[in-house]
């Protein structure tokens, strides 16, 4: 048995989505494995395709058929395994114990309620309160979100807000109950870069001031440095790299990531020519048996094509499932990828 | 009240020329001026006009042949619009396009089509701008035909061609839009586009939707297409980092105004408008060690329907000199630099005297500022203050 409090508040073991379509079944999330530890911030980075979503809606079990999770997936948090656990006890986790953000607050928030009562809603729905006192507390969330003139704005329709503001509501509705864990799926993606910094500022103070943990879930490097303290990176259904935040933008062990960092524009560059990785992201039905990343990579040599390379480690919290953990002196001979011989 | 306005667009068409251009052709190839689009607002069961949204509150700009005058702002600052009524796409309320010396208002609707070809526009989401049930050879082929630039053919050996020059396969001219990935869909845009062999391109967002592996790929191809067809680019973007990389000069907008306009080590290095500085200091960086300190801006960004007096920035704005003076006075878009035009009235030089700004109710005097979190992208202020 191990300790409680230094056990990873989140611990995700070899979870596995499978949709069965017309064409046979595909497999969009293929074993990742991740922890989150207590009052940690992870991002899960990745291009669109690779899973990350998804895998985010595992953890509240929010896969709606013809999606499922394999049997063997395990979903521990805080002790109790989720992937397992009742659709009634899993009710008494949502929302309470994980708070969750989505891209899109238009369609998250109900049109015909004023936010308050949103918020309030929360409350009433998992602790036996008088509903003046849940109100209270939903100003109050508001106040600390950063709505200005909270107790005014409480009483207005979710069309009656910007969408910034749309998105403070959601977080005052995932942070009202004082979750350990807040699930953020693209939280600022839609929003303005002056606005998105102030929601990643709340994101962090969550963090900060209630000890929350939070598993941030973005396609923006730049959002992920600037928040996350470890990252996992997710590339064709997989975790492909996972270290902390420093390591991973210093030296990046896996050839997509690498490829990732240099494909961004960024201050100094300009007027240069942008690294680019060749080719693009294969559909979860054509992957293939060997390295997913391989025909786009710089370093492939006929071990890729051939053996799927394992989730190495690498040492100080560092990951990667490259079969150059193993080969580092194939880092020698850079090629030109198979990817980009065709347009 | 008047306030003093200089003709500074003029000026700023020298602009290219201070970058270090030696062209002796000075005429822009595009001249805004004053353009202004109102929407109006309806209301109730009969649909009535009750009032007005300025989407575009007089914007003046000039675009030099072979440059990229990108056109940044946030939602709803009326850069799309500026950039549809440049081509007339949306019908302007006033104001004057030149393009190449003809007024582009002045023009009937078969005069336009003929001067359209010259002129094209690359939309954000080549998915909802291609025709489904077109294939891909013949929604490039469609503009080759219509202007009557080759037929039979010709005109397919031309479609070849530009999915060829765009890095698709010329082979996939008979491949339906579904078929192709969002960057490869974009690259569509981009052949059909230059299909007519434009010499100008409104690119509307064109990476915003792709991933950033691919967002670099289609950058580098818009770069290499510029160079070899000497293309003119007006580039409208929301993403400043993609904008440093295209860019030579950027116009910044807010609230349907141009606040700054620059070129783009300039801009980055030296912006002037609090706006600006604030815009610059909240782009995420991928990097883990850069400072994290930012410039907040206050509140939301107010509504069209009712801009702000004065200065349209003033009630979010955190310059330390900001006085009643702001609230009543426009301030002028002015040079502020070599080629450097901003729209403030307490960040010097401005020629509005200070006798003027007192009158106005001003308390303080302009002092420049120039804040370390503005060049928080610049890896020069980093770690070392």
């Amino acid at each position: 048995m191990t300790d409680v409090a230094t056990a990873p508040l989140l611990s995700l073991r070899d979870v596995r989505v499978r949709i069965r379509t017309r064409r046979g079944t595909i497999v969009p999330v293929d074993g990742v494995s991740l922890d989150v530890q207590r009052g940690e911030v992870v991002a899960l980075v990745g291009e669109s395709g690779c899973g990350k979503s998804l895998t985010a809606l595992t953890i509240l079990r929010l896969l709606d058929p013809p999606m499922a999770l394999d049997a063997s997936s395990r979903i521990e948090f805080d002790g109790v395994d989720l992937a397992t656990l009742p659709e009634r006890e899993l009710r008494r986790v949502r929302g309470r114990r994980i708070g969750m953000v989505f891209q899109e607050p238009m369609t998250a928030l109900n049109p015909v309620h004023t936010v308050g009562a949103q918020v309030a809603e929360v409350v009433l729905a998992h602790e036996r309160v008088p509903r003046a006192d849940a109100w209270a507390r939903a100003v109050r969330m508001l106040v600390s979100v950063g709505i200005p003139d909270a107790s005014v704005r409480a009483r207005q329709y979710p069309h009656e807000l910007s969408g910034g503001m749309r998105q403070r509501v959601m977080l005052a509705i995932a942070l009202v109950l004082d979750p350990a864990l807040l699930v953020a799926d693209e939280p600022t993606t839609a929003l303005d870069v002056t606005i998105q910094a102030q929601l990643l500022d709340l994101l962090r103070d969550a963090q900060r001031t209630r000890g929350a943990s939070v598993l941030l879930i973005t396609h923006d490097l730049g959002v992920v440095a600037e928040t996350a303290q470890r990252v996992a990176v997710m590339y064709a259904g997989q975790v492909v790299e996972e270290a902390p935040v420093h390591a991973l933008f210093a030296a990046p062990l896996h050839p997509y990531t690498e490829g990732l960092l240099a494909a961004m524009p960024r201050a100094g560059s300009a007027r240069r020519e942008l690294a680019t990785i060749p080719g693009t992201v294969p559909p979860p039905e054509a992957w293939p048996t060997g390295c997913r990343f391989a025909e786009r990579c710089p370093f492939m040599w006929e071990r890729c094509t051939r053996e799927a390379p394992p989730l190495h480690d690498a040492g100080d919290g560092r990951r990667a499932r490259c079969h150059l953990v193993v080969e580092p002196s194939r880092r020698g001979e850079r090629r030109l990828p198979l990817a980009a011989a065709r347009p | 009240m008047t306030t003093p306005v200089t003709s500074p667009v003029t000026k700023a068409a020298t602009a290219p020329a201070a970058d270090g251009s030696t062209s002796t052709d000075v005429r822009p190839l595009l001249e805004v001026r004053d353009l202004v689009v109102r929407f109006p607002v309806r209301t109730g069961f009969l649909g009535r006009a009750t009032g007005a949204v300025q989407a575009v509150g007089g914007v003046s700009l000039d675009v030099a042949r072979g440059e990229t005058l990108a056109l940044v702002g946030e939602s709803g600052c009326g850069k799309t619009t500026t950039g549809r009524a440049i081509l007339r796409l949306v019908e302007p309320t006033a104001g004057t396009i030149r393009f190449d010396g003809t007024d582009l208002r002045a023009l009937d609707a078969r005069s336009l089509r003929a001067m359209r070809r010259r002129m094209q526009l690359v939309f954000q989401d080549p998915y909802s701008s291609l025709n489904p049930r077109l294939t891909i050879g013949d929604a490039i082929r469609e503009g080759i035909v219509v202007h009557r630039l080759a037929e039979g053919a010709a005109a397919d050996a031309r479609v070849r061609a530009l999915l060829d020059e765009v890095g698709l396969r010329p082979e996939w001219a008979t491949r339906y839009p579904h078929e192709f990935s969002g960057g490869q869909r974009q690259r569509v845009g981009i052949a059909r586009a230059l299909a007519v062999e434009p010499e100008f391109l409104v690119l509307d967002e064109p990476v915003s939707a792709l991933d950033v592996s691919v967002q670099a790929q289609v950058i580098n191809l818009l770069a290499r297409l510029q160079r070899d067809r000497a293309l003119t680019y007006l580039f409208i973007a929301h993403d400043l980092g993609v904008v440093e990389q295209l860019a030579t000069r950027v116009a910044v907008m807010y609230l349907g105004r141009i606040v700054e306009v620059a070129p783009v080590a300039s801009l980055f290095t030296r912006p002037v408008m609090p706006y600006t500085q604030a815009l610059l200091s909240a782009i995420p960086i991928p990097d883990p060690t850069a400072p994290r300190d930012r410039i907040p801006l206050l509140g939301d960004p107010p509504s069209p329907t009712s801009p702000p007096s004065g200065c349209v920035f003033h009630p979010r704005c955190m310059h330390p000199s900001r006085d009643a003076a702001c609230t009543t006075l426009v301030p002028p878009l002015e040079i502020k630099a070599p080629g450097h035009l901003a729209a403030c009235i307490k960040q010097p030089p401005t020629a509005v005297a200070p006798d003027a700004q007192h009158a106005a109710g001003a308390t303080r005097a302009p002092a420049f500022v120039l804040p370390a979190a503005a060049l928080r992208t610049r890896g020069a202020v980093g770690t070392g203050r």
